[in-house]
């Protein structure tokens, strides 16, 4: 591929006249992504007048801008001000482990991921659960993380037929990327399980649980238990504290 | 309590929106905001309000509503839209005062795909995320996250306005250029010259695939030179993806935060609420400009919006009908009717 995989020097993309783009890499790589993060806490640390609001993504990071208080080519040379010496930090984030109910009505594709894979169900939870997730961004939906690296094991396309409703808390896995349904809403990616997990709360500040940068472990738990955590859940009563 | 306005007959989509919500991209959470945010600061400006105060935001069809406060001032904009009041009709951008128990109605809209109301003072709703604007898919703000509905009833932060002269707009806000202006990228490099050239040089039809999200467009093929698919990155208001159709998708205000398309191009910022305006059908060509050219044209826009108040001419005034005096007249007459 003639893309630019590893980061080397990053480049400026520009989406119109109220957004600017500092791409580091093309590719979903951990190197690349702590690179974007980075820079995310840098430009909210500078407080730049006129730059609204700063988006990382997976290789990227969009800056939105009033373009009556910063000219492009200003807020290109403060951007520029702030990658010198930009060193990308992984495992920066906060630690979480989410408690995971696999297989049954929770997760209805855990057998057919079995079968695809050649493994059994119990080997693709322990393979699930065993790794530590880095979240990407969030996208998608409001509070939904793009978790990587999936074992190489698990790593199958989207669904052939995507779903029109797939539940709130359910954990899917598609290509090299897992990820938390946060809202009910359509989706092709395969469903290993669910989570009974507060993930999103429009009137907590920030509202969604996960950011960025953070670390996510999956720990197996029982329906019973499920049904346990989510009766805490719906009562309000449980706040998911990160890992020390 | 009956302290706002009651909406009789809500409308196709009507929802309630302001300039938008922002900084919690990050997060996921889209944008939203007015569809054509330059309608909602004139709006907002005919009233006397701030530029981003909440509006109700009406699609192809306006709502039936009850005033149930003892006064309000309020403004319609869109297109040559306009606010009926029994057998009155004010036109659009002109702000008119109504009394409790009177009922105006906005129609069919005409000569836009939306409409914004203002209503003087505002609307004494809660913002969620710092933002009145409402995101339906994931129900975020505005009235419980969803449009509204008959029955509903807004609160009014002013309940009884002071009794002064109405006025008007005479000119109407700023439209389209014969071709929508874009400042190609941040993906132009996905395409072949062959598709950069369909894609400036072709008329392109809006198709029935068009919301808040994003307006599907159809037309030439724009071909892709090296797949469609990217590393998701964020987007742009106005930004133009081509997925694997090869046909532009327009991204508005409820945009997806991320994406997996190449996007060819981004509407500038002065052009992307009249586009706004547009509906299935219509048809649009892009012509691409330099920054410094959107620049120069946000500038120019501004100055107009600024210049409003300044623009503002007193309104021949219009004395809206007593309604329940008309209402109860009228069923007198039809049941004499009925007897004859």
């Amino acid at each position: 591929m003639a893309e630019r995989k590893n980061s080397g020097a990053p480049r400026f993309l520009v989406s119109g006249d109220t957004a600017l783009i500092v791409e580091f890499g093309n590719a979903v790589d951990r190197r690349i992504n702590a690179e974007v993060l980075a820079l995310y806490h840098r430009v909210v640390a500078a407080e730049i007048s006129g730059v609204i609001e700063a988006v990382p993504t997976f290789r990227s990071l969009l800056v939105q801008y009033d373009p009556l208080t910063i000219r492009h080519k200003e807020l290109r040379t403060r951007l520029e001000c702030l990658m010198k010496g930009l060193v990308g930090k992984q495992h920066a984030g906060r630690r979480w482990r989410i408690p995971l109910c696999y297989g049954g009505a929770h997760g209805p594709d855990l057998k057919e991921v079995a079968h695809r894979t050649g493994m059994t169900p119990k080997q693709v939870i322990e393979a699930h659960s065993a790794v530590d997730y880095n979240v990407y961004m969030i996208g998608f939906l409001p509070g939904y993380p793009y978790m990587g690296d999936l074992p190489k094991a698990l790593e199958l396309p989207r669904r052939e037929n995507p779903r029109l409703k797939v539940a709130r808390g359910s954990v899917a896995i598609a290509m090299a990327m897992t990820a938390i349904y946060t809202l009910e809403s359509p989706g092709g990616w395969s469903l290993l399980g669910r989570t009974p997990a507060p993930l999103w709360d429009v009137r907590g500040d920030p509202p969604a649980l996960l950011a960025a940068g953070d670390q996510v472990r999956f720990d197996p738990i029982s329906a019973d238990e499920f049904d346990r955590l989510e009766r805490r859940a719906n009562a309000g009563t449980w706040r998911m504290e990160a890992a020390a | 309590m009956n302290v706002g306005l009651r909406i009789v007959a809500p409308g196709v989509m009507t929802t309630l929106q302001d300039l938008g919500r922002q900084g919690y991209q990050r997060f996921g959470v889209p944008v939203s905001g007015a569809l054509d945010q330059v309608g909602l600061r004139v709006a907002n400006a005919i009233v006397g309000n701030a530029p981003g105060t909440a509006c109700l935001e009406f699609a192809y069809q306006g709502s039936t509503i009850e005033v149930t406060v003892p006064s309000t001032r309020v403004a319609l904009v869109g297109g040559t839209s306009s606010i009926e009041i029994g057998r009155d009709r004010v036109p659009a951008r002109q702000s008119v005062v109504l009394g409790r128990g009177q009922q105006f109605r906005i129609g069919p809209l005409v000569g836009s795909t939306v409409g914004y109301l203002a209503v003087e003072g505002g609307f004494d709703i809660k913002p969620v995320l710092g933002s009145h604007a409402t995101y339906v898919r994931a129900g975020i703000g505005g009235v419980e996250g969803r449009p509204l509905r008959a029955g509903d009833v807004l609160k009014l932060r002013c309940g009884e306005v002071a009794d002064r002269e109405d006025v008007m707009l005479p000119e109407p806000e700023p439209g389209l250029p014969p071709r929508v202006r874009v400042v190609l990228g941040p993906q132009d490099d996905y395409f072949t010259p062959a598709g950069i050239r369909a894609f400036l040089e072709s008329t392109y039809t809006i198709t029935r695939d068009c919301d808040r999200m994003g307006m599907r467009l159809d037309g030439p093929p724009i071909e892709h030179a090296k797949g469609y698919n990217i590393v998701s990155d964020g987007i742009a208001p106005g930004a133009i993806q081509v997925p694997g159709h090869q046909r532009p998708i327009v991204l508005l205000a409820d945009r997806q935060t991320t994406g997996g398309y190449p996007k060819i191009a981004t509407v500038i910022s002065a052009d992307v609420s009249p586009l706004g305006r547009f509906g299935p059908g219509a048809k649009i060509a892009f012509e691409a400009v330099s920054l410094e050219e959107a620049d120069a044209a946000r500038r120019k826009l501004e100055e107009w919006l600024h210049a409003i108040p300044s623009r503002l001419v007193s309104a021949t005034r219009i004395r809206a009908v007593d309604n329940a005096a008309l209402l109860s007249a009228n069923l007198i007459s039809g049941m004499v009717n009925a007897y004859d």
